[in-house]
């Protein structure tokens, strides 16, 4: 074996540079990875995602295999209990409540998943910049905040739905206009105490950027409270378009939501309780399938929690 | 893992067993109301012979659903059914509508009419007294009705009410001192109103609210006395007002006072505001209420079929068309065999029995058949979609097209007008061919929508504000006010004029009937259905009918032994 | 501190200008006016209407006028209930509302921070499964149904309890249940998630290594971090349940003032809509404030002058 001749000369310094001096924290994809291998574990949790995912097929096959429609009246046939025909019975105007859960599950979902997206984006920037840099921005960002919390929320609902036409996406931006303003203080609240917390510390004395302390640290570090604040936001739109429904300024007919459904039941609850069940039952079950993988993603997530 | 499994399923069950408990064994619930009832009642509930013969009851407290706030309890101010039917109670006016929907002698003992119709000679009655002991005089009607037409009064949204008097509209507007108004108090007890000109349904008009008298010594000079219940809250009616509070309930108690006291049965009327429909059945269910339903709740679309079932639902025809509006300037409805197609293409006795479920009549006429009984059968057939198609190709060849636009439907937000617009529109798809867009608005935006004639179709309604055909027949005498259509006639107008001067009745009914099948031939809308009254009452409740003009007089009603 | 409260209350007021000023003209935007009706009036009447109300003002007159009444606390007249004011209005229906809301908070924050420590003491036992299928079923069904059903289970089916109306305790009942079981569910779930978090922090883990009662940990020290996103919780809460109970008021009949708020939008009843407004602004602003407060004393890293200290 030949002797290897190593000289001082054969070594040269790297170029010293804060960010790898940062990239030695870690590698980014074995987070996710681990965080997938830990929520796979919990099998209640895949059984939420599967009951969504077959709510979310059904939503858009559920009609077409039941070979009915969800708006063609059949005044005669009005009120019918669940049959084989109508499998989840009929309406007071006759219509097939199956093909109008199935109707329903695709613009509850649609609507609950937008607004839930859209007040994520908005929400966790705002939050997350306001918490970080504190002091003035701070202060400002949450006057801004609390300025629009303060206008009463129904009102710009009502106001914006006769401003603007009536539909799916008025509601959604009426819903989102304030929506997302919980989000943005949960997670500055969280921000501000992880700010002070010793790796951020570390990690700033380390010279790394702002943003990237803000995103790569302390946001994903407040992933926790945000998903269980998404998991909520989720059934919450869901239930302010039932809520707005109640109201009569959910989706306009002939659309149909799991909202309009079980308000336009509850005066028939005595008579036709199969009309408030159907679309009451698939609100549980949808809120308990993402409350279920809400759970299981903070605990997959969270890093604290790894053994 | 196991108990997750288990918490799941614990989850289902509570979910599953609460929903089973509300649905189980309603029947035996939803009878209560019907348990003593061989058939269904029909109208009414002192039917005749009950009067009289029925022991009463210890306790004559009668428990009542007014929805909501009334908005205002003083008689030249109020303008809506809520105020109505507490004022109907504690006021009186010189008529009252009796059980029968005619009116008779209230405050007025003696009414004298001239040859022309046109001046009515009131004598008040004696014993007529105010709550708070004063007699009743012909100055309180003179200062009352004067007060409301005085340009200066605020809120006196209803003073059209009074325009049939002479110079009343003048006066209003600022034109005409109050002075020349044609109302003279002769002395206390005399009171001479002169008309603009004959109006056969005056005796009705004098029974409304906004013709109610006030205290002059009392209210002169107050501004806010109607707004609660004190010492200046002073009426003359079969009961007084004992407690407002607002929001929440009011509290009438009998007038010992009341020159007719010992037909006055009831000793304490509760009027609940409760707005929700279904609380409101549920309350009467419960035993928390006595009346559901007309004139003043309502009942809940989705409850009619088993209430009806179990004979409990009372129905009683009441004068008011349900119907949708033509937007007679836009095309294609400024074309009359269009708008015939689309009127005829409606299967209203469909719409009825399945959707508004009240045994309402099918409308194929204007003027409700308790007015005008010729028009039970109307003047179309119902559903008669070989003429529509026919009417359509020969409208649609003389506007030059040969396909119709996409047509829109607006209509304010509420279930019972989105279950009928849904089921028209299904009829125009099938038997016209025509697509057809829904479009439903707010209730103010949809005033503002149908005001600025913004619009191809809408949904409209009217309730009589008064038992006359020329209460239907007049708005659509010109563009404008309550008439959306934008259509007017010169023949049409014509014909209204003349029948107002006309003082033989038949004749004037002849005129009327003559105005109203023009208005057929025309057809700027498509009438739908005409109203009834439908309402739930206890057994025991006894002597209260439902107007056609959708009010009650509880002074005639009473508490059997139960 | 004393220089820290006037600053924020200065805020206060500015975000109060904005808030008038934003509603007053989103709401002049909005079609129909108060006098709409289906009947419509006579133009000689509904001209009258608007001179007698100030409607025909020019609109920048009509701004100004109000903002000067509201600097007075004075919110003018309702259009349609006729001499009733609006200070009239709000002064008789907040007490409803407060006191169902009051209820309802308390029931929420009780029994859904108790639900969400025994979850995370619990963790992955049947105390947490329980309390999760508690949290969860109160999320999982919207308040006007659960209003609806219990109204017919307790009021109807089993005559426990009166069926609407606002009397006596056992009228409150109801509402305050079907009014607290979302905020409930939803602060149960915060409490266990961050008591989760709290209980796994090294402090928690050195206390109980140096032997610390177990008691002592959880309740000094757990339960004292772990309640800090509850409060952050605490200012939306309580304007949600006192908007939020509109329904449960229409459905139970209770004449508060959520109730009111929304009649007054259907109605637009302008000076009632401004009203309630600016009142549950106020009553939201000052709540928020006095969370920051409650939060700067619990949690003692963050500094109440909110000044960056970096």
């Amino acid at each position: 074996m030949e002797q290897l001749n190593l000289k001082n000369s054969d070594f040269e310094p790297l170029e010293k540079k804060h960010e790898d001096a940062e990239k030695i924290a870690g590698e980014s994809t074995s987070f996710w990875k681990d965080a997938w291998r830990r929520f796979k574990k919990n099998k209640l949790a895949l059984a939420g995602i599967v009951v969504i995912v077959i709510l979310g097929i059904l939503s858009f096959i559920g009609g077409p295999i039941s070979g009915q429609n969800y708006y063609e009246n059949d005044l005669i046939g009005s009120n019918q209990p669940p049959s084989a025909e109508h499998w989840f019975g009929t309406d007071s105007l006759g219509r097939d409540m199956f093909a109008r859960t199935w109707y329903g599950a695709k613009i509850s979902l649609f609507i609950g998943l937008m607004a839930a997206f859209i007040d994520l984006i908005i929400g966790v920037i705002w939050g997350a910049v306001s918490g970080f840099f504190g002091g003035k921005i701070d202060e400002y960002m949450m006057r801004i905040a609390d300025i629009l919390y303060g206008v009463p929320y129904l009102l710009v609902v009502i106001l914006l739905m006769v401003i603007m036409p009536q539909g799916l996406w008025t509601l959604i931006i009426a819903m989102t206009i304030t929506g997302w303003i919980n989000m943005a203080r949960i997670v500055r609240g969280q921000v501000m105490q992880l700010r002070s917390e010793e790796y951020v510390m570390a990690s700033q004395s380390l010279g790394a950027s702002n943003s990237r302390i803000l995103f790569r640290h302390l946001v994903p570090n407040t992933l926790g409270p945000v998903l269980v604040t998404l998991t909520l936001t989720i059934p919450n739109a869901i239930f302010t378009e039932a809520f707005l429904s109640y109201l009569g300024l959910g989706v306009p007919a002939p659309l149909a939501s799991w909202g309009t459904m079980s308000s336009d039941a509850l005066p028939a609850l005595q008579y036709y309780p199969y009309q408030l069940f159907f679309p009451a039952f698939f609100i549980c079950l949808t809120m308990l399938a993402f409350n279920i993988i809400g759970d299981a993603m903070r605990d997959a997530l969270d890093p604290k929690e790894r053994k | 893992m196991n108990w997750k499994k288990w918490s799941l399923l614990l989850a289902l069950v509570f979910a599953m067993s609460i929903f089973l408990a509300a649905c189980g064994g309603d029947d035996s619930s939803s009878n209560e109301g019907g348990d003593d009832t061989d058939t269904a009642e029909e109208g009414s509930s002192g039917e005749e012979g009950d009067s009289g013969e029925t022991a009463l009851a210890d306790d004559q407290t009668f428990n009542v659903n007014i929805k909501t706030e009334p908005p205002s309890l003083h008689p030249g101010k109020a303008s809506d059914t809520t105020s109505s039917a507490v004022l109907d109670q504690i006021f009186e006016g010189l008529t009252r509508i009796n059980q029968d929907g005619e009116p008779e002698n209230a405050m007025a003992s003696d009414i004298q009419t001239s040859e022309d119709l046109t001046t009515y000679t009131f004598t008040i009655r004696d014993g007529a007294t105010w709550s708070n002991g004063d007699p009743v005089t012909a100055q309180d009607f003179e200062y009352a009705w004067k007060w409301v037409l005085n340009p200066d009064s605020p809120d006196t949204d209803y003073a059209y009410q009074l325009y049939p008097i002479k110079n009343a509209a003048e006066a209003k507007a600022g034109d005409v001192p109050l002075d020349e108004v044609g109302i003279t108090a002769k002395d206390d007890k005399t009171l001479v109103v002169e008309l603009a000109q004959p109006t056969p349904y005056f005796l009705q008009l004098t029974a409304f609210h906004t013709y109610y008298p006030v205290n002059k010594n009392v209210v002169d000079g107050k501004t806010e006395w109607a707004t609660d219940v004190s010492e200046n809250y002073v009426t003359n009616g079969p009961f007084t007002m004992e407690s407002w509070a607002h929001k929440d309930q009011i509290v009438l108690k009998k007038n010992a006072d009341y020159w007719d006291a010992e037909n006055v049965k009831l000793e304490t009327i509760n009027m609940y505001m409760v707005e929700d429909e279904n609380t409101e059945l549920q309350m009467y269910k419960n035993g928390e209420l006595d009346w559901a339903g007309s004139p003043t709740g309502s009942i809940p679309l989705a409850a009619i079929p088993s209430l009806k079932e179990d004979g409990s639902l009372n129905i009683s025809p009441k004068a008011g068309i349900y119907y949708y509006s033509f937007n007679t300037e836009v095309e294609p409805f400024n074309n009359v065999n269009i708008r015939k197609a689309f009127a005829y293409a409606i299967n209203r006795q469909g719409i009825v029995d399945s959707i508004t479920k009240g045994e309402q009549q099918p409308a194929m006429a204007l003027v409700p058949p308790s007015i005008f009984e010729e028009n039970k059968e109307g003047y179309f057939e119902d559903n008669n979609v070989e003429k529509a198609k026919e009417l359509l190709e020969k409208g649609m060849e003389e506007l030059g097209i040969d396909k119709l636009p996409v047509v829109k439907v607006t209509y304010n937000t509420d279930e019972g007008h989105a279950a009928i617009a849904q089921a028209i529109q299904d009829m125009w798809r099938e038997n016209l061919g025509v697509e057809v867009e829904l479009n439903n608005e707010e209730w103010n935006v949809f005033l503002d929508t149908m005001g600025e004639g913004n619009y191809q179709v809408g949904r409209m309604g009217w309730i009589a504000d008064f038992n006359d055909a020329i209460n239907f027949l007049e708005i659509f005498q010109s563009v404008g006010g309550n008439n959306y259509t934008n259509w007017e006639n010169e023949e049409y107008s014509a014909l209204l004029e003349k029948s107002r001067t006309e003082t033989d009745p038949d004749a004037r009914r002849e005129i009327l009937r003559e105005a109203e099948a023009l208005f057929m031939e025309e057809l700027p809308l498509a009438p739908i259905y005409f109203y009834t009254n439908l309402w739930l009452n206890k057994d025991y409740v006894k002597g209260i009918e439902v107007s056609p003009m959708g009010s009650f007089n509880l002074k005639w009603g009473y508490i059997a032994e139960h | 501190m004393a220089r820290y409260l006037l600053k924020r209350l200065g805020f206060i007021l500015v975000s109060l200008f904005f808030i008038v000023t934003i509603t007053f003209f989103l709401m002049q935007a909005a079609p129909g006016g108060p006098f709409a009706s289906e009947r419509k009036l006579p133009p000689v009447i509904e001209q009258q209407m608007n001179e007698q109300y100030g409607l025909n003002d020019p609109l920048y007159q009509q701004y100004f006028d109000y903002l000067v009444n509201i600097v007075q606390w004075d919110f003018g007249p309702s259009f349609k209930y006729v001499g009733q004011s609006v200070n009239d209005i709000i002064s008789r229906s907040f007490p409803y509302s407060l006191i169902l809301g009051a209820e309802a908070i308390f029931l929420a924050l009780s029994i859904g921070i108790l639900l969400g420590v025994i979850a995370a003491l619990k963790h992955n036992k049947f105390g947490d499964y329980f309390a999760m299928v508690i949290a969860v079923l109160g999320i999982s069904v919207p308040s006007f149904i659960l209003a609806s059903v219990l109204q017919y289970v307790f009021a109807v089916k089993l005559e426990m309890l009166p069926v609407a109306r606002f009397e006596s305790f056992a009228h409150t009942i109801l509402p305050a249940i079907a009014l607290a079981t979302t905020p409930l569910a939803f602060i149960a779930r915060l409490m266990r998630s961050s008591m989760l978090d709290v209980l796994n922090s090294d402090y928690i883990k050195t206390a109980k290594a140096k032997g610390l009662n177990e008691r002592i940990v959880t309740y000094r020290h757990a339960i004292r971090n772990a309640i800090l996103p509850v409060v952050s919780y605490l200012g939306p809460l309580v304007v949600a349940i006192l908007t939020g109970s509109f329904v449960i008021e229409k459905i139970f009949a209770i004449p508060g003032l959520g109730n009111e708020f929304v009649v007054s939008v259907t109605n637009r009843d302008y000076t009632v809509i401004m009203g309630t407004t600016v009142f549950f602004s106020v009553l939201l602003l000052v709540s928020i404030l006095i969370v920051d407060l409650i939060y700067g004393l619990v949690d003692p890293r963050i500094k109440v002058a909110g000044k960056g200290d970096k």
